[in-house]
């Protein structure tokens, strides 16, 4: 299942995130396949102009949130019920009202610890985990747009990169190799 | 450098002219350089009293609670005055990240992380108390539903104690997981700041792999957004479900339907006063005057205000119905606790809680950082005694005057209470040793709209422009426009 395999980038860094989202924008309309973008904190618009799309981790979400409202409410259900009903001086064994604090306390809970689970799953986070990285200063004050390059890239394509690179802005420009393992099913789907 | 307008009105909350690169700088740099004598010398001292504390706590273990006051007349004392103390303290941290997010409050980013630190170790300290209580703590698991061969026998999902077991468990799992996924981007910062090779190590394994990708940050905003909406129902659920301990009773003074809004208020109050007493500090010796500012402290002092009137309504709405109700036991536990043997805890309550935060209705006063430090300990104290008053006084006289005592705690408690104060600011200093005190993510993404350098007018001067203007021109329409600095 080990699908990492070597890349080269070649990628500009860029000062400000309104530059960086123009020069997407710009490589986008030059026809350029852009790898990715990596930026210090969320840069809004990032995503729909990269073209990525939208994140299913709510819907996930829902789901876990009300595997824990079914799991909380048949549970209470059943204990009251069938497996170890007590007469409180004759007041229903099923009383609803009383189990709503420990439902919604369990919603909550499947809800939050599911969806920080995927999220942490599909990000590829999890203690160890050591990425190649770029440039250390993208995670401080850069803003990086980086472009796949192998053996199938011409070098016109590789003058066009830099080109539109150079044009929009990059402060810096330089190529290095990282490892990478390609999206699962799962993956694509979130 | 382009940016979308910003309304002159507003306070810049990021002051200093400040660059990304600076704000980074600013806020990983305490992080990185070794301890300051200052630091070693404060967690050296707390740590001391921490353990303390947990020798007394083994002491009570080993003795059994029979080492507290109590007696057969008031079963709860301090420990669970403690408690609810505790966990009132813990609402904070999840209200400023989770509701505030919700609310668009921008100003929430430059206390938010450190709130959330201290929310997690104060819900900690909160949950010490009732484990100890118990007694027998090797039993704790009893509180948990677990199949077993006593029937199986179940907890009873009747019992508000058994939700408070589930409203606290959650709030801390979730508020956990909230504050360690908005921490590992800026984690992810200082690992790649960090030049020492055990450091570099560290914070590698800590900060999870992160890159900071498109992607990431796409999942990252979503995942926080839901787990705010998640969160926001359930910081107003946990002080709820824990004044259901007393309001589903029938003690009289506990047994009122106003308990879950004026608990949630309080909790509120008593979470931003801790946040304040703290982070006045802080901001001082970790030079983090740009990042919170006096407007952090008046919005801060805002919130106090308000809560603060809310709490005061519901005392005197309780005072008003032990008198409207009729019932003589409510009247009657009323008039104790204004002039019982212990109306000095009563009048302690109502100075630090009710008149203390009417000052803050007084911009001047809001905006003072050492007044409202000493308000912030006022408001501490007095929502310590809310929770005294409220437990002791409405126990301490029941329906056989004959069992009516003078409860008193021994050293055991106060010593295990002060012992929880060193355990909280022990983990706090060293959180704001190992991890950056301010979301540096969530501060550089309001830097375009809240940095100073971003707001070139104060508002005062604008409306006087506008206003010559008009009066030169006579159009105000024509003038109230918005100004782009580049395009």
């Amino acid at each position: 299942m080990n699908s990492k395999h070597s890349k080269r980038i070649l990628y500009g860094l860029y000062e400000d995130e309104e530059i960086l989202l123009k020069a997407v924008k710009n490589a986008r309309a030059e026809g350029l396949k852009i790898w990715n973008c990596l930026t210090p904190f969320p840069v809004h618009g990032l995503d729909q102009a990269l073209g990525l799309k939208d994140t299913r981790l709510h819907t996930a979400g829902f789901v876990f949130g009300a595997t824990g409202t079914i799991t909380a409410l048949t549970f209470m259900s059943w204990v009251n019920t069938v497996s170890y009903p007590i007469n409180f001086g004759g007041k229903p064994n099923l009383s609803l009202p009383a189990f709503i604090p420990v439902t919604f306390e369990l919603t909550v809970l499947f809800a939050s610890v599911g969806m920080v689970l995927l999220y942490l799953f599909i990000n590829r986070l999890a203690p160890g985990t050591e990425p190649d990285i770029l440039d250390p200063r993208t995670t401080s004050h850069l803003f990086l747009m980086g472009f796949e390059i192998d053996d199938s890239t011409s070098q016109s394509q590789i003058n066009d990169v830099r080109r539109v690179l150079q044009e929009t802005g990059a402060v810096e420009i330089a190529e290095k190799n990282i490892e990478e393992e390609e999206d699962g099913a799962i993956r694509q789907i979130f | 450098m382009g940016h979308a307008f910003v309304s002159p009105i507003r306070e810049p909350l990021i002051t200093g002219r400040k660059t990304y690169k600076q704000i980074t700088d600013d806020i990983c740099g305490p992080v990185e350089g070794p301890p300051t004598k200052a630091w070693l010398a404060a967690i050296s001292f707390t740590a001391v009293v921490a353990l303390i504390g947990f020798a007394t706590i083994g002491y009570s273990i080993l003795y059994g609670i029979g080492t507290y006051g109590l007696d057969r007349t008031v079963g709860w004392g301090w420990d669970i005055t403690n408690f609810v103390w505790w966990v009132g303290i813990g609402h904070a941290g999840t209200l400023i990240s989770a509701i505030l997010l919700l609310f668009r409050q921008k100003w929430r980013t430059g206390v938010n992380r450190s709130a959330e630190a201290m929310t997690i170790f104060a819900v900690m300290c909160a949950g010490m108390f009732p484990l100890i209580h118990m007694g027998r703590i090797w039993l704790m698991f009893f509180v948990f539903p677990y199949p077993n061969s006593r029937g199986p026998l179940w907890v009873n999902f009747n019992s508000p104690l058994l939700w408070d077991v589930f409203a606290i468990s959650t709030y801390f799992t979730v508020s956990l997981l909230f504050w360690y996924v908005g921490l590992i981007p800026d984690l992810a910062t200082v690992r790649d700041r960090v030049t020492g090779k055990w450091q570099k190590k560290l914070y590698g394994i800590f900060s999870f792999g992160w890159r900071g990708s498109a992607k990431e940050w796409q999942r990252f905003e979503s995942l926080s957004l839901i787990l705010a909406g998640l969160a926001a129902p359930l910081v107003l659920s946990v002080h709820t479900i824990v004044s259901f301990d007393f309001a589903t009773s029938v003690i009289p003074g506990w047994h009122t339907t106003i308990f879950p809004p004026y608990f949630v208020a309080g909790a509120i109050f008593s979470g931003f006063a801790m946040v304040l007493t703290l982070m006045l500090v802080a901001r001082k010796l970790l030079k983090l005057e740009d990042y919170i500012t006096i407007a952090h402290i008046e919005s801060m002092n805002k919130v106090i205000v308000l809560t603060g009137s809310i709490v005061g309504v519901a005392y005197i709405t309780e005072l008003f119905m032990s008198w409207y109700s009729g019932s003589p036991y409510e009247g009657y536990a009323f008039r104790n606790r204004v002039s019982g043997p212990y109306w000095w805890a009563y009048w302690t309550m109502m100075t630090c809680n009710v008149i203390s935060p009417q000052f803050f209705w007084v911009q001047s006063l809001r905006r003072n950082v050492i007044f409202t430090f000493i308000l912030s300990i006022f408001i501490n104290i007095g929502m310590w005694f809310e929770r005294f008053v409220i437990i002791v006084i409405s126990l301490h006289r029941d329906m056989l005057p004959s069992a009516w005592s003078y409860y008193v705690p021994t050293w055991v408690e106060v010593t295990i209470f002060i012992g929880t104060l060193g355990f909280f600011m022990t983990c706090f200093l060293l959180f704001v040793k190992v991890a950056p005190v301010v979301a540096v993510a969530e501060v550089k993404s309001i830097l375009k709209t809240s940095g100073d350098q971003y707001i070139t007018k104060s508002s005062e001067q604008v409306e006087a422009e506008i206003n010559q203007l008009a009066q030169s021109t006579g159009h105000y329409e024509s003038l109230i426009k918005p100004q782009y600095d580049d395009e």
